[in-house]
């Protein structure tokens, strides 16, 4: 099954929103006069030229998804890093550079069309999904959450977020909002360093007992998403494996290098 | 149609004639995977050649190490835009394995552990141009960069390379792999960028 996503390119892209997402990584909203749009869950390479012809290109995660131009990134200050300090603490809004995409055919997901018919739960039907991001992992999985509830897509979708404190939680209002508006989507965190006040749970490294209690079981047959550093995919996807998941329904996406 | 970006210097001025275009120098190993790592023991493990016809040529661990292991250093390019440079690896020479095939294949499809598949042109993993690595940097290869073998085709993108690698089916008409199918190129040449269709 390969989904259908639209043909990738290069494209001039211009800052219209800037904003501060966490304490190291901040939102960029681009617009994109000529994108194709894109599929939820996929990512783009970003082109910036040094006034001497250099260019240093990295690749983002999108937090958007659909047929429109507007494409919303977050990106994390890398300490050391060539690109990250530069979009996350130098660029301003009007500023432009160049994007390839949209990228990746594999991690994606596609929501059921408003009008398309529900398949009953006997049937052969959309599989629930289960979303597991590590860190700036979430923000593929943001377009994924959102691309869910713009359709009101009543298939059963819960996300487990870990991060470090509340503050270092990427797009935590838009998510909260996701969570409340539809039934069909639940929304989970674990904190590593600091829960926020009257936080009653476990507070530490994400241990595999938390993985168990959230996520949907391996009895639902979850199409799962985990995304975040190569350390943290690896440790959940063997967990999952342990817990019984079928190692072909795990999707993963690693951040890795500068 | 590249145009300056405000603001943009960049560090990476000492570029070496190595790095092919769009490349970056790695320090780490970056992982690129689309499911869980599989695990593999190489008491199990086993490689084989299946040809158009048919034929199979199978290895188990200690008769891949029997036909030969030799020292590869090369450099590495993924298509994430990391490379490095000037790798060590230990590996069985494909052309090794292939002695005792006999095909008249244009295309092998390399199948893993864990499902995964990529497609190359026979005539790009002969010559000294692939190998079954099992050693990285003076150690058995780790589970998450392929281990206990992979392949080794360093002179394409390095997906091309397959992690947990199990074997080569020969095919007379080429046929796209797994990522091939998700948007990456059928070559993969990071000299001319060949990174998505």
């Amino acid at each position: 099954m390969i989904a259908a996503v639209p043909r990738s390119g290069w494209h001039v892209a211009a800052v219209v929103e800037a904003s501060p997402e966490t304490p190291s990584a901040r939102r960029l909203v681009l617009d994109v006069p000529t994108w194709p749009g894109n599929a939820a869950g996929q990512h783009l390479d970003v082109r910036v030229t040094a006034p001497d012809g250099y260019t240093a290109t990295r690749s983002y995660s999108i937090a958007s998804s659909g047929p429109g131009t507007r494409v919303v990134l977050a990106i994390d200050r890398l300490p050391g890093g060539e690109v990250s300090p530069f979009l996350v603490d130098e660029v301003r809004v009007g500023d432009e550079f160049e994007v390839h995409g949209p990228l990746g055919r594999f991690f994606v997901w596609h929501p059921i069309e408003p009008g398309e018919r529900v398949p009953d739960a006997s049937a052969d039907g959309p599989r629930p999904v289960q979303l597991i991001a590590g860190g700036s992992g979430v923000v593929p999985l943001v377009a994924i959450a959102a691309a869910h509830g713009a359709a009101a897509d009543p298939t059963p979708m819960r996300l487990l977020v870990s991060v470090r404190t509340p503050e270092d939680a990427f797009f935590d209002a838009d998510l909260a909002d996701l969570a409340r508006a539809s039934e069909a989507f639940r929304l989970d965190y674990a904190y590593t360093r600091r829960a926020p006040d009257g936080w009653t749970g476990h507070v530490g490294r994400l241990t595999r007992d938390e993985v168990d209690a959230v996520v949907i079981p391996a009895a639902d047959a979850p199409l799962v998403y985990v995304c975040g550093s190569t350390g943290f995919v690896e440790r959940v996807a063997s967990w999952l494996i342990e817990l019984g998941h079928d190692a072909r329904a795990i999707r993963t996406e690693r951040f890795g290098g500068t | 149609m590249s145009f300056v970006t405000r603001g943009f210097t960049g560090r990476g001025r000492d570029r070496d004639d190595r790095l092919p275009p769009g490349q970056t120098l790695a320090r780490d190993f970056p992982v690129l995977s689309a499911g869980p790592t599989p695990e593999v023991d190489t008491d199990e493990w086993e490689f084989t050649i299946r040809t158009e016809s048919g034929v199979e040529h199978t290895w188990d661990w200690q008769g891949l190490l029997d036909a030969g292991v030799e020292e590869v250093e090369t450099d590495i390019h993924c298509v994430t835009h990391w490379s490095k440079l000037g790798t060590a690896w230990r590996g069985v020479p494909l052309d090794a394995l292939f002695e005792e095939v006999e095909t008249d294949a244009g295309y092998v499809m390399a199948h893993s552990y864990g499902g995964y598949t990529t497609n190359l042109p026979l005539e790009e993993v002969l010559d000294g141009q692939a190998w079954i690595a099992i050693d990285y940097d003076g150690e058995p290869l780790d589970p998450e960069h392929g281990g206990p073998a992979r392949l080794l085709v360093p002179h394409l993108y390095f997906w091309k390379s397959a992690k947990w690698v199990r074997g080569l089916v020969l095919m007379e008409d080429d046929q796209p792999g797994f990522w091939e199918q998700y948007g990456y190129h059928n070559h993969g040449d990071p000299w001319r960028e060949e990174r998505y269709w």
